[in-house]
């Protein structure tokens, strides 16, 4: 790279919504309307104490924030009986399953709820891969009495089911989709198909730092809760800042919560994970963006896509239906780019047995999503020397991966 | 400079009529067949033509022409191909608008300065792409307009009178109404929302309006036809050559009647939807 890296990595995205080259506001004339409403809308909101207020009191009250700093102390056991003398980071996880939904979904769900009711919309729609995202919706529309539609892949909703069970159970309706590989990224351009038809009445909850502009600085702000407590938590327990942060990467939201507050701190070394699937040279049998895609445009953004010679959109694969999307959020390509944020993978095969090592080890049973951190967690922490802090954002539970880890295990 | 875009519609304006503008995919179901459609539109009635570019994830279309782009890329389909199939019917009819329709990812993957040097080689006319609104006109439609081709924009029940004029702005052929909001092959929205709408976006541009969305017989074509300056017609093209199709999707002996025969029909809609001209002056020299 040739070009004189930013003063802040905090500042973007600039006018167009874009970070460098990416982002961007790629939809069809009839949403662009309600795109630049709806950056209008969140403008107002972000500079409206009243609105902080509000989703703070959520925050405390309903989701159970702030989420635990807590000390794996015996991943951190475990790390360094198999490293070298004197290596083995002191491995801390940033406990964002225990919010109510069982993920970090919700952090960004109530802000874009209070936000449709501010801008006047009933109908909520979202589209959702393994589910968490859309309980998460589901449960902020039961809360405000809003009707809630989630679009989910025909091949989601059954290995996803209990997720599925829960939407209903919330009162959403869902609705699996059919078209194309019926995975996430079908989802969403079902919902956008949805928001095309129902401009009116209907506001579009978008789960990830993905789509057109405003999304993904929208998104990333309602997360940075996670980074943000991380930073005071730490310090009360350490002192000091962390080394380093690790998150996995679907389209990236739990990751950039994190990191964000961090990209200016130099002394943090920043890691993404991506869901390398089968392995990343298994054509179409990863969903690594980053390492194995290259730029497009896609669901609104110009960003880092998984697709053929004549970009035509691959399906990608992981055993993780959260990661199984074949882009990324904008800022993830650009963070790439500038090489402030360094991405790695992991397989289907490494996600299962962090899995396993977690669940025996901690008590604390992750989803397949930050398994895939996890993985790369004892490999990073293993090369670092012990007075090294790393700090994983744990940033959903197991419970609906049960049934997928049986299966890849051959019964329980 | 003008394009056969511009002089289509100026002789179909001195004639008094409505254009027929036709939408097939292209490679649909294969790229022999697609070209025996190209082929015979013109004669058929069709007075522009539009060629979809299949992609994976045509977020803003419905069923139908989804389904379409599936089986043009499952027949081996690419943007490369789909230029061939434009060369191939320009070989035969240089006098007939082209305008390919679809996504930017596969023109951005193309490369933009190569794409518009292939497209306008191949006797490209214009685009619509529908993923790039006005505020991303520095990719693709900035540089297509300093290449010589038209740049097609849609315009919306969303796109009110204060951004008519963004939308407008770097338009140039025609503009596309969509007269409802939703996907492709949806119903139709009210003929007189569709006359005001035509009127309003008059007021704010010189170029032809053409209206789409909706369009599935000649009666419909008809009433659009009276107020607007071209009709369009999509979904019911791709589904009349669906209807066609074998078990495995190949394409039948009556693949290509079946869409010329329904672009025939719905051609004579719209060249009976306004009185004639010489009927015209008889009846208003009868008023006064």
């Amino acid at each position: 790279m040739n070009k004189p890296l930013p003063n802040s990595f905090r500042a973007g995205p600039d006018e167009n919504g874009r970070f460098g080259i990416f982002g961007g506001r790629f939809v069809a004339e009839t949403l662009m309307p309600l795109v630049l409403d709806l950056e209008t809308a969140y403008e107002k909101a972000k500079n409206d104490p009243a609105f902080h207020e509000e989703l703070q009191g959520l925050h405390k009250h309903y989701v159970g924030r702030p989420s635990p700093l807590y000390f794996a102390e015996r991943i951190t056991e475990h790390v360094r009986e198999k490293a070298e003398e004197g290596k083995g980071a002191k491995v801390y996880f940033k406990r964002d399953e225990l919010n109510h939904t069982g993920a970090h979904k919700i952090n960004n769900v109530l802000g874009q709820i209070l936000l449709a009711r501010r801008m006047g919309k009933k109908r909520i729609i979202a589209e959702t891969g393994a589910g968490q995202h859309g309980v998460a919706t589901a449960t902020a529309c039961a809360r405000f009495g809003l009707d809630c539609v989630v679009y989910m892949g025909a091949v989601d909703v059954e290995r996803q089911k209990p997720n599925v069970f829960r939407m209903k159970m919330l009162g959403a309706e869902v609705i699996p989709v059919q078209s194309g590989a019926r995975t996430l990224k079908d989802a969403m351009n079902e919902a956008l198909r949805d928001w095309v038809t129902n401009v009116a009445n209907t506001f579009y909850c978008i789960g990830t730092v993905a789509g057109p502009h405003p999304y993904p600085a929208m998104v990333r702000d309602f997360q940075s809760i996670i980074g943000n407590e991380t930073r005071v938590q730490i310090q009360e327990a350490e002192g000091r800042l962390p080394d380093s942060l690790v998150a996995c990467i679907g389209g990236g939201s739990n990751a950039m919560g994190l990191f964000h507050p961090f990209l200016d701190d130099a002394s943090v070394e920043i890691y993404g994970v991506e869901a390398g699937g089968h392995g990343i040279d298994v054509p179409n049998g990863h969903a690594a963006s980053l390492t194995g895609g290259r730029p497009g445009v896609l669901h609104g953004n110009r960003t880092y896509l998984l697709m053929d010679d004549d970009g035509q959109i691959l399906e990608g694969h992981s055993i993780s239906a959260g990661l199984d999307y074949p882009g990324i959020g904008p800022e993830h390509s650009w963070l790439h780019e500038i090489g402030r944020v360094k991405y790695l993978n992991a397989t289907d095969k490494e996600a299962l047995n962090a899995f396993q090592l977690c669940s025996k080890l901690e008590g604390i049973i992750p989803a397949l999503e930050p398994s895939h951190a996890l993985a790369k967690v004892f490999e990073l922490a293993a090369q670092k020397p012990r007075d090294h802090l790393m700090v994983m954002n744990m940033c959903g539970r197991g419970d609906k991966d049960i049934f997928t880890v049986a299966e890849h295990l051959g019964g329980m | 400079m003008s394009t056969r875009i511009d002089d289509r519609f100026a002789a179909l304006r001195k004639e008094g009529r409505a254009a027929l503008v036709t939408f097939v995919m292209a490679g649909d179901p294969d790229l022999a067949t697609s070209l025996d459609i190209l082929k015979g539109l013109p004669r058929a009635g069709a007075d522009v033509i539009e060629v979809g570019m299949p992609f994976t994830d045509p977020m803003a279309d419905g069923p139908a022409i989804q389904a379409a782009g599936l089986r043009a890329l499952k027949a081996g389909t690419t943007l490369k191909k789909t230029l061939k199939l434009v060369a191939d019917f320009r070989a035969g009819d240089d006098a007939t608008p082209l305008v390919l329709m679809g996504y930017y990812n596969p023109i951005y993957v193309y490369g933009v300065d190569a794409f518009l040097r292939d497209a306008r080689a191949a006797g490209v006319d214009g685009l619509i792409v529908v993923d790039l609104p006005p505020e991303e006109d520095a990719e693709l439609c900035v540089p297509a307009r300093d290449a010589g081709l038209n740049f097609i924009r849609l315009a919306t029940p969303t796109t009110d009178d204060r951004r008519l004029p963004k939308v407008l702005q770097n338009t140039s052929g025609f503009v596309y109404y969509v007269s409802l909001t939703g996907i492709t092959g949806a119903a139709l929205a009210d003929y007189a929302g569709v006359s005001q709408a035509v009127a309003r976006i008059k007021r704010h541009t010189g170029l032809p309006i053409a209206v789409g969305f909706g369009v599935k017989n000649a009666e419909n074509a008809a009433e659009i036809a009276r107020n607007a300056d071209g009709v369009v017609v999509g979904t019911a093209l791709v589904e009349a050559l669906k209807a066609s199709l074998d078990a495995e999707g190949h394409a039948g002996p009556s693949s290509v009647s079946a869409v010329t025969g329904l672009v025939a029909s719905i051609a004579e809609g719209v060249r009976d939807a306004r009185p004639k001209r010489g009927v015209l002056s008889w009846l208003t020299r009868l008023v006064s």
